[in-house]
């Protein structure tokens, strides 16, 4: 049964490959190899996280900070600007005695404005990378697969990938110490 | 590495002999300091005020270490256990800031107004404060926070000397069984002594936030300070290799939130005297916006909290050394410039007025304090050679 949302994945016959390792360790150095043969659409999955394997696939830093400063500096111009008009053009009120135009008593709001868009957009921008939600995945058609919350370990490489060649790409996975290389087909099918 | 992996720090390399030089350039300073001080305002206002600004400034170091010492005991920290002897030799400095106090014991009926008998006859609320100001009792004070500093400094220091002979891990943990109420007593010495030093300048006046304020700049004085501290280490050989630029950037890192944590009590204290605008309360203030102070004041938003927000914020700049160098000058410079504005309109209302007087000051204090820390470090190694957490310390990378 294929999911509520489609998988942002373009069109095609095959997912990708999925080889299986039976370590930790093992995982850790195919990746390494994955990572130097110049592959860029695929991921390692396991049970639990691995201390360094993010260097061992070759993954950059995120880009996540950007969206978040962008959004706090946002929020930050868009709260003290809507309290400087409401306050001081659209509504004057005067308040104990203090200026229309006063910066100080709209700080507190100006930072809580900062604070929750940058929050925000950071949970929803997390999301957003790692393609969320995803109610569907062609690795879940993989009845190997679901080892993976308990024994396995995964590399799954993705058919769009521009080094993708189901036959090269196959020996290389099975030259990096895999215990099974399989096809996966673009939607959910058994084996 | 794993923490398992036996790990040894060569203690020839990491030997704290690569502070020693301090003492040499901190006793020449000193002594310059002393003398010019003394011929250029000996005996004077404006000796006694200089003094109190450049000592509350080391102190500050100093008590920041106290507290950056006490907080990564409590927390069972591992990160920092290979830099932490170097702000341990910071800490331990503290017992001379008794002997530094002598000159504002010598001065205090200059500096402080309401010692003086005839100021409060006048003033009902100075007399109404007598039960807490009273020269009796501010001297009372004063000796609690010396022992109490001194015991903390020198027994956390020197158990943690000990470990290095020992490597007894039971150290560790009556450390840590101690930390906690050593925190307490931090709090509240810290909190009475920037009320009695600093506060009880201007006796009418009040600010439940004063204690927190100096607090907060003594932990971004001395955070900047341990940056400085292991460059020059690095300059002489040592630490290198050990203290590692993943350490250098969770300083950093630390230094960035204490900094948002200067700005936002500073705001806060401001706010709350703004908006309540009661005249006992906002005559601080009031003080503050008179010519140079008023620019002084601006230059603080500016050079303490948003410049070294922005320049701390990319990773990049957190674990690249040139930058992290020029950020602690920069920041050391900025809380010289807090505790100036804090303290001196009450000797100069008129506007500021930073002379030689202030720099000769700052020289004597801050030389005695160096020779101390460069006799006390050059007497250990620079690392806790056998911390139970050093392996894992060594091995810590920044994810």
């Amino acid at each position: 049964m294929p999911g509520f949302l489609p998988p942002f994945f373009p069109e095609g016959e095959h997912f990708g490959l999925l080889a299986e390792y039976d370590s930790p360790g093992a995982l850790f150095h195919a990746c390494e190899k994955v990572r130097d043969a110049g592959y860029s659409k695929w991921d390692a999955h396991s049970p639990f996280p691995i201390h360094g394997i993010e260097k061992a696939m070759g993954i950059g830093r995120s880009r996540l900070p950007y969206v978040t400063l962008v959004c706090g500096l946002t929020g930050v111009i868009g709260g003290m600007a809507l309290q400087l008009w409401a306050n001081g053009i659209a509504y004057p009120m005067i308040i104990s005695g203090k200026p229309f135009f006063n910066w100080q008593p709209y700080v507190p709001i100006t930072f809580e404005c900062g604070i929750l868009l940058a929050a925000l957009s950071t949970v929803f921008g997390m999301f957003a990378f790692n393609k969320l939600p995803m109610h569907f995945h062609p690795l879940f058609g993989v009845e190997r697969f679901e080892k993976v919350t308990d024994d396995g370990f995964f590399i799954s490489v993705e058919a769009w990938d521009p080094k993708f060649d189901a036959a090269a790409t196959e020996r290389l996975l099975a030259s990096t110490g895999a215990t099974n290389v399989q096809l996966v087909p673009r939607r959910g099918a058994t084996s | 590495m794993s923490a398992g992996h036996a790990v040894t720090v060569d203690p020839a390399q990491h030997s704290g002999k690569a502070l020693g030089r301090l003492t040499g350039i901190g006793a020449v300073l000193g002594v310059i300091g002393l003398g010019a001080s003394l011929a250029l305002a000996g005996g004077t206002k404006q000796f006694y005020f200089s003094w109190l600004v450049a000592y509350m400034y080391f102190l500050s170091i100093a008590l920041g270490a106290l507290f950056f010492v006490l907080v990564h005991t409590v927390t069972r920290a591992a990160w920092g256990v290979t830099l932490r002897r170097v702000v341990e030799n910071v800490m331990a400095t503290l017992p001379v800031f008794a002997l530094l106090f002598v000159p504002i014991w010598l001065g205090r009926h200059e500096i402080y107004e309401w010692m003086h008998a005839e100021a409060a006859a006048h003033n009902p609320i100075i007399q109404g404060k007598a039960a807490f100001l009273n020269e009796g009792f501010w001297f009372t004070r004063a000796i609690f926070y010396f022992v109490a500093w001194s015991v903390l400094a020198t027994w956390f220091s020197t158990q943690s000397q000990k470990q290095d002979e020992t490597g007894e891990e039971r150290i560790s943990a009556r450390l840590r069984g101690a930390a906690p109420i050593g925190i307490v007593l931090f709090a509240l010495t810290t909190t009475f002594a920037t009320i009695d030093w600093m506060m009880s300048l201007e006796p009418m006046w009040y600010s439940t936030m004063i204690g927190v304020y100096f607090f907060s700049g003594a932990v971004v004085a001395i955070l900047s300070f341990t940056l400085l501290l292991v460059h020059f280490a690095y300059a002489q050989g040592a630490l290198r290799g050990v203290v590692t630029v993943e350490h250098l950037q969770d300083v950093a890192k630390l230094l960035f939130g204490f900094t948002i944590f200067w700005a936002y009590i500073a705001f806060s204290q401001y706010f709350l005297i703004w908006y309540a605008n009661i005249p006992e309360e906002t005559i601080y203030y009031m003080k503050r916006q008179v010519g140079s102070w008023q620019s002084a004041g601006m230059m603080l938003a500016l050079g303490h909290f948003l410049v070294p927000f922005f320049f701390l914020m990319p990773r990049a700049v957190k674990r690249q050394s040139a930058l992290l160098i020029v950020m602690a000058i920069w920041q050391l410079l900025m809380h010289f410039l807090d505790l100036h504005w804090c303290i001196m309109p009450n000797l100069h209302p008129e506007g500021m007025k930073l002379g030689l007087t202030d720099v000769a000051a700052f020289a004597a204090v801050g030389g005695i304090f160096l020779a101390a820390l460069g006799w006390v470090s050059s007497r250990r190694a620079l690392v806790p050679l056998r911390d139970p957490r050093l392996p894992e310390s060594l091995s810590f990378e920044n994810v």
